[in-house]
Formats: structure tokens, sequence, C-alpha cells
């Protein structure tokens, strides 16, 4: 029998997947975290020009990336959602969206505690971090408005809608450093040229944001997890999932 | 990095309130997303299981 990826596309089926790849990724996320830590603080050297407090980025970097990817990959499932009308699309994206909003949130607390020693200042109104506290709201408005709607496929359809919309902030984040002129510095890598910083702290951040990726799908998958026993709670599968856990 | 002592470790250059208070706050941040989650979990499966109990009682 040939393998069919769209067995996987129906709850039924993905809830057992996803409860054996949950573990799997927390393991992964804190190996990496171990390692990603390690390389921070014991390995990376002082920074020429800031000293230690460069190591924040070890957090902000990460962070900052994945505040944006998450909400790039939770709009495509809402889209998905929205146009196949498929199950799992819509749980995938609200099971994303807390997890979004928290690396944003860290993503701006962590850049304050950088810019004051650095800069002067927790807070400033320019592009980049302007457009990132936009994202947070686009996260909470999205969570918001699908919690307030009672039916679940119009709770879907109408997130779905605010998700594509407020994607058109991510680039808006990604270039604000290029398109104004910023108090928040420039990408520090880049895919066209060679990175501005030594490669231990390179490595450093690299790791860190594997680190993230992996607690990101760990996370995410055991919400989706939740989601999917809350949504088909009447159907044959979830009952038993229930009678094996009595 | 060889930082020669613990004290030169917490202290970062005089940065330390910043780099720990970020990493701290972090952690706070992930420690309550996965306590929000697994309490959402015990509700949900006490929910669903009560609801079950009450099926079978007809």
């Amino acid at each position: 029998m040939a393998f069919n990826i769209f067995k996987y596309s129906s709850p039924a089926t993905f809830y057992p997947l996803a409860g054996k790849m949950v573990p799997l990724f927390y393991a992964l996320a804190a190996i990496l975290a171990v390692i990603g830590l390690y390389i921070s603080f014991l390995v990376a050297p002082t920074d020429a020009t800031q000293g230690e407090v460069y190591r924040i980025i070890f957090i902000h970097v990460p962070a900052a990336w994945m505040s944006m990817f998450i909400y790039l990959v939770m709009a495509m499932w809402a889209g998905l959602g929205l146009i196949l009308n498929t199950r799992l699309s819509s749980i995938m994206a609200q099971a994303l969206a807390p997890t979004g909003a928290m690396f944003t949130f860290v993503a701006l607390v962590t850049g304050a505690f950088w810019g004051k020693p650095t800069w002067g200042t927790w807070w400033e109104w320019d592009a980049r971090m302007t457009s990132e506290l936009i994202l947070l709201f686009l996260y909470i408005g999205y969570m918001s408005l699908t919690a307030a709607i009672d039916d679940v496929r119009r709770a879907d359809k109408a997130g779905a809608i605010l998700a594509l919309v407020g994607a058109v902030n991510i680039p808006i984040i990604y270039f604000s450093v290029k398109w104004w002129n910023t108090l928040h510095q420039g990408a520090s890598v880049s895919i066209t040229r060679a990175p501005s910083m030594a490669q231990t702290m390179l490595l450093g951040m690299l790791i860190m944001a594997l680190a993230a990726w992996m607690y990101a799908i760990a996370v995410s998958l055991s919400r989706a997890r939740l989601l999917m026993l809350e949504r088909e709670k009447s159907s044959a599968w979830v009952q038993e999932v229930l009678e094996k856990k009595l | 990095m060889n930082w020669g002592s613990w004290s030169n470790f917490f202290d970062m250059g005089g940065r330390g309130f910043y780099v720990w208070s970020s990493y701290l706050i972090t952690l706070a941040c992930i420690v309550l997303e996965l306590g929000l989650l697994a309490r959402r979990k015990r509700t949900l499966w006490q929910r669903l299981t009560q609801i079950m109990k009450l099926n079978k009682q007809g």
C-alpha cells in the first residue's frame, strides 16, 4: 500500500501521531537549549563594542525570528482552513497563536532590557519596535476573536481573515530596519552576505533558534491535541481515547 | 570564555541586571505557557470523562 499523507490530515489519525511527537520535540528542545546556553555563556567571547550585555542576543533574536515565522505558519494554516475547509488546518492555526504571542512578548521585553543599557531607553516608537508591538496585538486579536465566537466554523473563518490581513505586517517588521532610519540596528545575519559577528556567537544564536523551534513544535502540537479532543468530543475516536484512559 | 569566578559570571561586566532579567523573564514565560497548557488539559479531560460517565448512566 502506498503511503498516504492525507491519512494524517484527519484528527483521528493525527491525534496519536502528535502524541508520539510531542515528547520527542520537548527532548530535542531541552538538549539544544543546554548546548545553546553552554555556547552562549561559556564559549562565545565578549563583544568588542557592547561587552557582556550583548548576550541577550541569544534569546532576543531567536524569539524575534520565531514571532514572525510562527505568524506566517499560523496565517498559512488559517488560510488553508478557509479555502479547503479542513478541520486540522484551523486547529493548527489556533494551536500556534499563544506560542507566537509568547515569543513576540519575549522579543519585546528582552529588546527593552537590551535597549536600556545600550541606547539609554527601554522603548522607542521606531518602525521595528512599533511593528513588532503590532504583531503582539495581532496575535492577541486573533486569539480574542476566535475565542469570542461560539460557532467554531465561523470563529475559524473570522480568525483566518484577520490572520491573513495581518500577515502584511511581517515584511514590514523584517524590512523596517532598511526602509526607515530606525534606532534598531540592521540584520546581523543575512543570506546574501557574511554575518557581522564572531562564529561562536552566530553558532550559539542558531542553536538557540533551533531549540526555540523544537519547543514551538512540541507545545503547539500538544495544544492542537487538546483542540482536537475539544472539537470532536462526540465523535467515536474521542470516545475510544477516553475509554482507554479510564 | 573564561569568567574567572562565579561573581564575574553573575556580574556580566556590570550588566548582570539586564542580562539575567532577560533570561529569567523568558524562563517565566515558558513556565507560564506550559502551566496554562497543563491546566487546560486537566480541565478538558475532567469535563470529557464526566460527560462520558453521564452518557453511560443514560
